[in-house]
């Protein structure tokens, strides 16, 4: 083979993709090495796939997220991409203008990082531990529950009701957490109880 | 629904009405686009504006908001009167052919039994004649002038298509074409399929207006039909999910419900939930009640809920009205009797009606807990925003706690599509800051008070001392254990009732499916429409099989669908009376002569024989309703309504203002408007750019809908001096608005008896928070009234009133 060949105009012929297999295969070595020097390597070779479903309509659509590092091996990952999963037989691939700006949604700029606390007539939430945010729901609660937990109607039945403590439950967390919220909810007699479903 | 996105591509005939499913379901609605074009199907839509999906239709009409009924129910007139029904469907399937107590009647609007003071009705009338054996009295014949069917054809007989054009607007022309496509899908082998979205929940008669779907449905026999069906297609990712398991204030998860305090013990409660047979041979499966009921409250309290004290029947609260919803809530908390309240990722400051009330009544609260992924207007509703948040901080003495929680990205586990799909996802981000699992929350919140209950005692703590909580780190349940309580395990050996010297599962295996669970305490779960989700095979949602041998859409090992991975409700149905389909081209069951076979699950016993037991197994008619009986608080059928506030007086009663049965608060009451003051009709709805108020805190879709605008007619804005793109002022008796006009041919003023009506559209997205431009929703306008059946509020139908606006100052 006797051609004088320029990696650009190489590259022109036979496509980027394919490049260095190519000239590996033909026996240009030192082309190989300067291949690999110049060409910046694709993106999401080296991110971490996962399958998830788009949070927002309930078409649910599938989506793969491509993310630096891996939780499942307990790294830190932080997502790069998202894009629809090619495999589901209900988007196949597609995404809405919604769904496709869906790394947005994770990385807004006022996703809430750490607890925060009002107080009564506060013009601003300060930051505050978790531990103390949580002892200061329990405890409200305790004593809300202790001070207006209806045992018994007129008649003497046992109702066992507690109206004056509220829960909202959410549109868009998995079963798994709402059967978590169900339980700690109903076993402590609240009956204000509503999701977004009623909306 | 009762089909899946997949199956749509089956269909003959689209209607979307009550949604705009091009808009807010785009991967969804590519469905319709594959019928379009690889069936030939035909798209109807019907709805105030020429939305994004009446571009691509093959035919649209424009409605009046909150008059769907009356076109309904003149749509089912049409087909009867032109025979457009598919007979043997409607004899065997449905209980046309049921005879109705003779009290039971209709006038002036209402149905028997009204009581205007309790603003509800007696409905011991609206039921069947039962007959000496038992069963409900039927003529097979349909000539008993007290059959349903000609109950039907008598209660319809006033919806003519002149009254369909005087009371929607919709020109009879048009109303009569839709008619005509409509009534070929009564056709054995043509199918019409139902999209419908919160366009026809969002009003105080809402699951009125799904029923007459369904009961055109049922009369055409298009349920359990592959391209057939009602398809509610869903608001959010997981409102199905949530509703399933019962976050509601009278769910028990599974559909059971919460007792109310007239049912003092569990006999009592029991004693209304036998679900005997209404005719001979019938399934009526909702006799398993007591296996699902003692397995849940087994989920729920292990041990300490045994056949002696009832299964812990006094652990669960009893309810003195029927339910304790959100704006019965919002309404106790505006008159100071709520002291805490938690919002899980729900921003209720811009998701209830009238956005001043809710300010008043969380500034009520003593302690507000906001768990959500974004800083949202709930948790800042104490903040002022000037004219977007026009409040007094130093005078709110709520405190708030903000708690960062993780979002889809970052956590595992299910959730529910429209189609009943349970899809498990996993994680692949870290969780940015301190940002929790919603379930470590729960669990932090609800061992801490545990804690308190057991170091302090307290008020009947016993169900929060024994809530069964055997994680293997109580700190952190994972979804892996909470999926198995929800699908179900043995708790003792389980027998096989034909023969109990063989044991179906050990104890301490994951149960089969539901129908492997017990009354007698040896079976726990949690929700046993889920049972089958996460059994010995393992975790079946996780499941990522795209095959669909069958070519039409079943996609039986993709994820897993309640129930028992089922993906076409009621599909007996799809088959006559001999078993054979009704259309060989889409058979999904066919009976063999000695078994269903199906690509699908059967809905109905593998081995029940086709003449026998008739195909819907849930109700104790063993066929479906066009007569509701008793079960919808505000008729057993539908019948025209107007909206709370409406542009003119009910037709049938002028004095009957919106549904009779709806509740009312008296304030919310004293703040209804009406047309002589606020003449305009406003609707509410989304646009393809943004879902609900989240996307508005990400730049992408922020940029692509900057800011809010409201949607009038040219002949609206002419009157009202309102150019294109200029600033108007939109007010209702609650609140104001500012916003851009788009001037649109989208919208077109109807006649309605004889009087022009302008309608105004009003998307929501906007709020003070996030990367948007601050705007408003909807809900600082909308009126606080809900539907008689479900509470949800009247946001599709409500009075307005707008005029040019000073433009903003410019920065």
């Amino acid at each position: 083979m006797n051609i004088d060949l320029s990696r650009r105009g190489f590259l022109k012929l036979a496509g980027a993709g394919v490049a260095a297999t190519s000239l590996g295969a033909m026996g240009f070595g030192e082309a190989e090495a300067a291949e690999t020097a110049h060409v910046r390597a694709f993106k999401l070779t080296t991110t971490t796939e996962t399958r998830n479903t788009c949070p927002y309509c309930s078409v649910a659509c599938g989506i793969i997220m491509y993310s630096k590092g891996d939780v499942k091996v307990g790294e830190d990952a932080d997502l790069i991409h998202i894009e629809g999963d090619v495999d589901h037989p209900t988007n196949r691939g597609t995404l809405c203008p919604k769904g496709a700006a869906l790394k947005d949604f994770v990385k807004a700029p006022t996703r809430l990082t750490k607890p925060r606390y009002r107080a009564a007539g506060s013009n601003e939430l300060v930051e505050i531990s978790w531990d103390e945010a949580l002892d200061k729901i329990a405890r409200a609660v305790k004593d809300d529950r202790d001070a207006n937990l209806v045992q018994f109607n007129e008649e003497g039945t046992p109702v066992n009701r507690w109206t004056t403590t509220g829960f909202l439950a959410a549109s868009a967390t998995t079963n798994e957490t709402a059967w978590l919220t169900y339980k700690t909810v109903r076993s402590m007699g609240i009956v204000g109880f509503d999701n977004q479903a009623r909306v | 629904m009762t089909n899946s996105w997949t199956d749509i591509k089956n269909t003959d005939l689209v209607i979307v009405m009550g949604g705009n499913a091009a808009e807010a379901h785009p991967c969804g609605f590519k469905w319709v686009t594959e019928a379009k074009a690889h069936r030939g199907a035909r798209l109807i839509v019907v709805d105030p504006r020429y939305n994004r999906t009446a571009a691509v239709s093959d035919y649209y009409a424009p409605i009046r908001p909150g008059s769907d009924i009356v076109f309904l129910m003149g749509l089912i007139r049409w087909l009867i009167e032109n025979d457009k029904v598919n007979r043997e469907y409607v004899t065997n399937y449905t209980n046309a052919t049921f005879l109705v107590k003779d009290e039971f009647g209709w006038s002036d609007g209402l149905f028997t039994g009204y009581d205007e003071e309790k603003r509800d009705f007696d409905r011991s009338s609206w039921d069947y004649k039962i007959g000496e054996d038992g069963f409900a009295q039927v003529d097979m014949t349909l000539s008993d002038p007290r059959c349903v069917w000609n109950l039907l054809k008598s209660h319809v007989d006033v919806y003519t298509p002149e009254f369909v054009e005087d009371i929607c607007g919709t020109p009879k022309d048009k109303f009569l074409h839709i008619c005509e496509m409509i009534g070929e899908c009564s056709a054995p082998d043509k199918v019409m399929t139902s999209m419908y979205a919160l366009g026809w929940t969002q009003h105080s008669k809402g699951a009125q207006n799904i029923r007459g779907m369904a009961m055109v449905q049922l009369i055409l026999g298009n349920m359990g039909m592959p391209g057939g069906g009602m398809n509610a297609l869903r608001g959010h990712s997981n409102i199905q999910g949530l509703t399933d398991i019962g976050l509601m204030s009278n769910l028990i998860p599974g559909y059971l419900n919460i007792p109310t305090e007239k049912e003092p013990d569990y006999a009592t409660y029991m004693s209304t939930r036998n679900f005997k047979p209404l005719r001979p041979n019938q399934t009526s499966y909702w006799q398993n009640y007591p296996k699902f009921m003692v397995s849940f409250m087994k989920a729920m309290w292990g041990d300490a809920a045994t056949a002696e004290n009832d299964w812990a029947y006094h652990y669960l609260p009893k309810l003195d009205v029927p339910t304790y919803d959100a704006m019965r809530m919002f309404e106790l908390m505006k008159q100071g009797h709520v002291n805490i309240y938690f919002f899980q990722g729900f921003n209720a400051l811009l998701s209830f009606p009238n956005r001043a009330k809710m300010t008043e009544a969380f500034s009520k609260l003593k302690l507000m807990v906001v768990m959500d992924p974004l800083a949202t207007e709930t948790s800042h509703f104490w903040e002022n925003h000037g004219i977007y948040n026009e409040v007094d901080p130093a005078s709110i003495q709520t405190e708030v706690l903000e708690l960062p929680t993780t979002c889809f990205a970052e956590d595992e586990g299910a959730l529910v599509n429209s189609g009943r799909w349970l899809q498990w996802h996993w994680a692949g981000a870290t969780p940015p800051g301190e940002a929790k699992y919603d379930t470590w929350i729960m669990a932090q919140i609800f061992l801490r008070v545990r804690k308190l209950y057991e170091e302090e005692g307290g008020v009947f703590p016993d169900p929060i001392l024994n809530l069964t909580w055997d994680y293997a780190n109580p700190d952190d349940p994972t979804p892996a254990e909470l999926a198995r309580e929800m699908n179900g395990r043995a708790l003792q050996p389980v027998y096989d009732t034909t023969d109990p010297t063989k044991v179906l599962v050990e104890a301490g295996k994951q149960v089969l499916n539901f129908s492997q669970l017990r009354d007698d305490g040896s079976t726990m779960c949690a929700c046993w429409i889920y049972s089958g989700s996460w059994n010995e095979d393992g975790n079946n949602m996780a499941r990522r099989d795209n095959s669909d041998p069958s070519g039409i859409g079943i996609y039986a090992n993709w994820t897993f669908a309640w129930p028992l991975n089922r993906r076409i409700l009621y599909n007996r149905a799809s088959a006559d009376m001999q078993g054979r389909p009704w259309d060989p081209a889409r058979a999904l069951m066919t009976w063999n002569g000695e078994r269903w076979e199906s690509p699908d699950v059967p809905d109905i016993s593998p081995t029940a024989k086709p003449g026998d037991v008739m195909p819907f197994i849930m109700n104790a008619e063993g066929t479906s309703r066009l007569f509701a009986r008793g079960m919808m608080r505000d008729g057993p059928f539908p019948t025209h309504m107007e909206p709370f506030e409406s542009p003119v007086a009910n037709i049938f009663n002028p004095k009957m203002r919106g549904n009779p049965a709806s509740r009312v608060f008296v304030d919310d009451a004293e703040q209804f408007a009406t047309s002589e003051e606020f003449p305009l009709v406003a609707t509410s709805y989304r646009l393809t750019e943004h879902f609900h108020y989240w996307t508005k805190h990400n730049p992408v879709n922020s940029t692509l809908q900057p800011q809010f605008f409201v949607e009038i007619s040219e002949e609206l804005a002419a009157e009202k001096g309102i150019a294109n793109g200029s600033r108007v002022r939109v007010w209702s008796k609650r609140g104001e608005v500012w916003a851009k006009a788009v001037v649109t041919k989208r919208i077109r003023p109807l006649t309605v008896r004889g009087k022009t009506v302008h309608v105004v559209g009003i998307p929501l997205h906007w709020g003070f928070m996030g990367a948007a431009r601050k705007g408003f929703g909807p809900n600082s306008l909308t009126p606080v009234v809900g539907d008689a059946n479900v509470e949800t509020p009247e946001f599709k139908a409500f009075l307005v009133n707008v005029e040019p606006a000073e433009e903003e100052p410019v920065a």
